[in-house]
């Protein structure tokens, strides 16, 4: 009771007339963030942060984390329109949100995309108010062990799915890996894969692949099929959102899988990346509809935007209880909480109520505005598609640009793009899957520092993925989905086979 | 992957191969560089070269039996016709031209020529249109990623003769 | 110049709040300054280089804007290249860490500290030994006692990167104590300070704005502080206990100095006009109140050093570093 009791002393201090001001200018921001390649959520938080210095903290945490929705929600919408995801957890939305959009659905796509976003964020937050200090302490158990291990169950729910030959599935995916590789390697400190070249330091960064193989290559794809976008016939009016309303209930399994899915991923933290992957690849197994997904399936929208989405915002949870980001972004407000003079820590819901309980019900509050901000703005987004394919590619393709330059303001990532770019024609003509690909630079690094740390702790052995019965269960719960698809292969094999 | 046109092209076979060929240069690199980086089993563990050798492993093996499978499956149809290969190459070269100027002559002004000839040559736009889009876009990139955000972008001598 | 809605919004808050500093220095910025952080956003430096950027804005101490931007590719090398290849551009600065020092010793890459045009020391960062609070040692002989009864190498050092200063530091500790610690590097101190917390880890050296909130929390336990002489501020934090409270490690017979620097070098070839305009600049930063708020909640020692103090004591410290990285054989090999 006692929750309830501060939460609705937040609504009162969110509810503020600066405070809302404050809130529609983050969504509005954030939304542009998030359509800008380049200007991820981490970056637009950290760019604005210092401009609400001279705001009271509450006020400056409601601006920056409706910001963070903004740019949740405007991710969604380039992967959508034109298969570029803005950030990494948008990728697994351009599988089925992309062909939609060719197949002129581009305003359901959208409608439900950020409906399940606003779902996904909302079942966090109701888990965030009641739940949190216990929820807090799970995320304690998890050392290297547990994080390479959820590392690993999101690789086995993914790996298998797709329809091409195994072993370019193997091929793309071990390029993504040996890719995430370059670079410095955080556990010796030392730089591999680099041949002595200054503009190798960096590594890949996921975002200037992902321009590149979607993006460009989409373009590249479609200039050989003629000079025109499909899907310039999207329906541009309101009422189609009235009416994906009323055919997204059917999908409520899959929604609130995806909801647990983010929550828990958001919490341990794994982050939004792996929970949208791991949410799709599920869904994909379970639902009846499974085998349309790839193709324009809404389910196939619905399932990694609601992961993701829960999942970012669970990842507030450690970030406010233990200090610990779950996401880049969590790590920038966490950097301006600390510049706010606001411990984040065990004590904050104690010593900061006001605060604490301000920025939750900005959470509820943020996201409702977020949603009807975006929602009116469907038809908006869905008639760019009707510009023509002269103007807008020549846009796309210098917006690209801009936005791979700023990953690490230089112009080499630039042409890494346009390589990527070509490459992705390439492999997407030669049926190589990009999705592992992708999976695989995001994850990669992450997956093998969590590895080596756990190695080093145990000093060689294996068994510490075994060692208690988080890490185990997790560890099986892995290996039965990777032999799960490898059984499903297998059985269609033999039933093509017999046919 | 469209046979039904008598115009000649490359075949799938052959550009396959290609491609394959290329990625197992790709594995064999990143092989070597892992040699050279340390591929054994450290005092501290696996040594920053241990995991990037066997992906290399990897990438060569998965190469050569899609190599195998490729060359061994009859398709005989056309990757792409030269004429769509045109089409696809009207937009790679421009765009390679506009990636690597842009580093002497600073974003804007390869943007907008890189639109302008876009629109004009390609989409057979009037004047007046071309010039307003392809100088729009640039003036509304500045004022959003200098201005708002703050993001610096490549800048060219005329930038810096404008004093900006 | 053209203001846009954001910043006309944003200024009717920040015009209350709104100092009246004046530029004396001859030389100016004529186009917004770019502030190098190499290394990755929500970190150390880069909260540090936003506060600042804040503050300027804030206070209106430049009259063009001050950009903060993360190049912080192969432990921070790619900001270091960036600077030093930018001689003659007065419009770049860069804050530094041990990865100044630590980077190119360790990677090979092509820098030095005297490619750079020294500014300013802004403050150094401590370095605490902390233990979980659940464990039973309550002095550093405790802990280093317990170390030496258990089997080499299966007490696990949490720190920051991989040769840089947490694992420098853990080396020292193993020659000074005549122990072996096993280090695991993690990629961010406040990641390393709940991995301790959650036990996974038996012991950091955390900076100590990345560890206090647990220590208030009673979670974590401080042993002592890698300097000199105590830390400065005396206010409670935790069991009746303050910074000011945590012997020095040295008082405690391990005998180890560390501090890092939170400098500022800006590009090459700069004159001696432009530097003074940022040491001035900087100057106007530390005295305002948020400044030392940030100082304070971050238990920094706010040493300032400039021109050839600074430059000395920069010289200083890299013998430093190359010998105890040689000596813990962190020496790039190719």
């Amino acid at each position: 009771m006692e929750e309830l009791v501060n939460l609705f002393h937040g609504f009162a201090v969110a509810l503020q007339p600066f405070n809302i001001m404050v809130m529609i200018l983050g969504i509005v921001l954030g939304v542009i963030i998030g359509v800008l390649p380049g200007l991820g959520g981490a970056n637009g938080v950290a760019i604005l942060l210092p401009l609400t210095f001279s705001m009271p903290p509450t006020s400056a945490i409601i601006m920056l984390s409706c910001i963070y929705w903004g740019a949740l929600f405007g991710g969604a919408i380039t992967s959508i329109l034109f298969n570029i995801p803005g950030e990494p957890w948008s990728v697994a939305t351009t599988f089925d949100g992309y062909p939609m959009a060719q197949q002129g659905k581009a305003g359901e796509a959208l409608t439900a995309a950020f409906t399940s976003s606003f779902v996904g964020a909302l079942f966090a937050v109701i888990m965030i108010t009641l739940v949190a200090p216990l929820v807090a302490s799970f995320a304690l158990q998890f050392g290297p062990a547990e994080k390479f291990a959820v590392y690993f169950l999101a690789f086995c729910s993914f790996v298998g799915l797709s329809k091409e030959p195994p072993f370019k599935t193997i091929a793309a995916m071990m390029i993504g890996f040996a890719l995430a590789a370059v670079g410095l390697d955080s556990i010796t400190g030392q730089l591999r894969l680099t041949f002595g070249s200054t503009e190798l330091l960096n590594g890949f960064d996921f975002l200037i692949a992902v321009i590149g193989l979607f993006g460009i290559g989409e373009i590249l794809l479609t200039m050989e099929e003629g000079l025109s976008f499909r899907g310039g016939k999207a329906k541009i009016d309101l009422r189609v959102v009235l009416q994906t309303w009323k055919e997204m209930p059917r999908y409520w399994v899959t929604s609130l899988r995806s909801c647990i899915i983010g929550c828990w991923m958001g919490i341990t933290p794994a982050g939004a990346t792996p929970a949208s992957f791991m949410s799709y690849g599920i869904a994909k197994r379970v639902s009846p509809k499974g085998e349309n997904f790839g193709k324009g399936e809404i389910e196939g929208v619905v399932a990694p935007e609601t992961a993701a989405h829960a999942a970012g915002t669970a990842a507030l949870l450690p970030m406010l209880s233990l200090g610990v980001p779950g996401s880049p972004t969590a790590a920038v407000l966490l950097g301006g909480l600390l510049i706010w003079g606001l411990q984040p820590g065990p004590m904050l819901f104690v010593e900061q109520k006001e605060f604490v309980w301000g920025l939750i019900a900005s959470m509820y509050l943020g996201n409702l505005v977020g949603l009807i901000v975006v929602l009116t703005c469907v038809p908006i987004f869905a008639a760019i598609l009707r510009v023509p394919f002269s103007i807008i590619a020549p846009l796309i393709l210098v917006l690209c640009a801009i936005g791979a330059y700023s990953v690490h303001s230089s112009t080499f990532d630039v042409v890494m793009m346009l390589v990527f770019g070509v490459v992705g024609y390439l492999l997407k003509k030669c049926n190589y899957p990009l999705a592992p690909l992708v999976l695989a630079i995001v994850l990669g690094d992450k997956a093998e520092e969590a590895f080596r740390q756990s190695l080093l702790g145990s000093q060689g052995s294996l068994g510490v993925f075994f060692s208690n019965t988080l890490v185990g269960t997790i560890m099986v719960l892995g290996l039965i989905a990777l032999f799960w698809s490898l059984i499903q292969q297998g059985y269609s094999r033999l039933r093509t086979a017999a046919a | 992957m469209t046979t039904n046109s008598s115009d000649a092209g490359p075949t799938h076979k052959a550009v396959e191969a290609g491609v394959t060929l290329l990625i197992a240069l790709f594995g064999a690199i990143v092989i070597y560089g892992s040699v050279k980086a340390g591929i054994n089993w450290g005092a501290e563990g696996p040594r920053a070269g241990f995991f990037p050798f066997y992906i290399g492993i990897f990438i060569v093996v998965a190469s050569a039996v899609n190599l195998w499978n490729g060359l061994r499956d009859g398709d005989d149809g056309l990757f792409a016709e030269w004429g769509q290969l045109r089409q696809v190459m009207s937009v790679v070269v421009p765009t390679s031209i506009y990636v690597g100027v842009m580093p002497f002559t600073g974003l804007y002004l390869a943007s907008i020529i890189f639109i302008g000839w876009f629109m004009r040559w390609l989409g057979k736009y009037s004047w007046p249109i071309v010039a307003a889009v392809a100088l729009g876009m640039p003036v509304v990139t500045y004022l959003i990623f200098e201005r708002w955000f703050l993001v610096p972008l490549p800048k060219g001598p005329i930038e810096e003769w404008l004093g900006l | 110049m053209k203001h846009s809605v954001l910043h006309v919004a944003l200024a009717a808050v920040a015009i209350s709040g709104a100092g009246t500093f004046g530029a004396t220095a001859a030389w100016e910025p004529v186009r917004p300054v770019e502030f190098i952080v190499p290394a990755g956003t929500g970190g150390g430096a880069d909260q540090m280089a936003r506060t600042i950027q804040g503050i300027v804005t804030k206070h209106n101490l430049m009259k063009q804007p001050m950009v903060v931007i993360n190049k912080s590719g192969g432990a921070g090398g790619e900001g270091f290249l960036d600077v030093k290849s930018s001689a003659n551009n007065p419009h770049k600065i860069i804050i530094t860490l041990s990865n100044l020092f630590t980077t190119p010793l360790a990677t090979g890459i092509p820098f030095n500290w005297k490619d750079m045009t020294p500014v300013a020391m802004l403050a150094l960062d401590e370095f605490v030994l902390w233990v979980n609070a659940e464990k039973p040692y309550k002095s550093v002989k405790e802990f280093v006692d317990a170390v030496k009864q258990a089997p080499a190498g299966s007490i696990k050092m949490g720190g920051t990167g991989s040769k840089q200063e947490d694992q420098i530091i853990t080396v020292a500790v193993e020659k000074a104590t005549g122990t072996k610690f096993t280090y695991i590097p993690y990629k961010g101190g406040g990641e390393v300070a709940v991995q301790l917390v959650g036990n996974h880890v038996d012991s950091t050296v955390n900076n100590p704005i990345e560890a206090v909130a647990q220590w208030r929390g009673g979670k974590l336990r401080p042993l002592c502080v890698f300097d000199g002489k105590q830390m400065a501020y005396d206010e409670v934090i935790a069991d009746g206990k303050g910074w000011k409270d945590i012997p020095t490690c040295k008082s405690q017979g391990l005998d180890m100095e560390y501090l890092m620097l939170r400098g500022i070098f800006m590009s090459p070839k700069a004159t001696k006009d432009q530097v003074e305009y940022y040491i001035d600049l900087f100057k106007k930063v530390r005295a305002t109140p948020e400044w030392q708020d940030f100082m304070k909640s971050g238990a920094f020692n706010t040493t300032f050093l400039t021109g050839a103090d600074y430059a000395k004591w920069v010289e200083t410290e890299e013998k430093r570093h190359e010998t105890l990285m040689k000596e813990a054989g962190f020496l790039a090999t190719n």
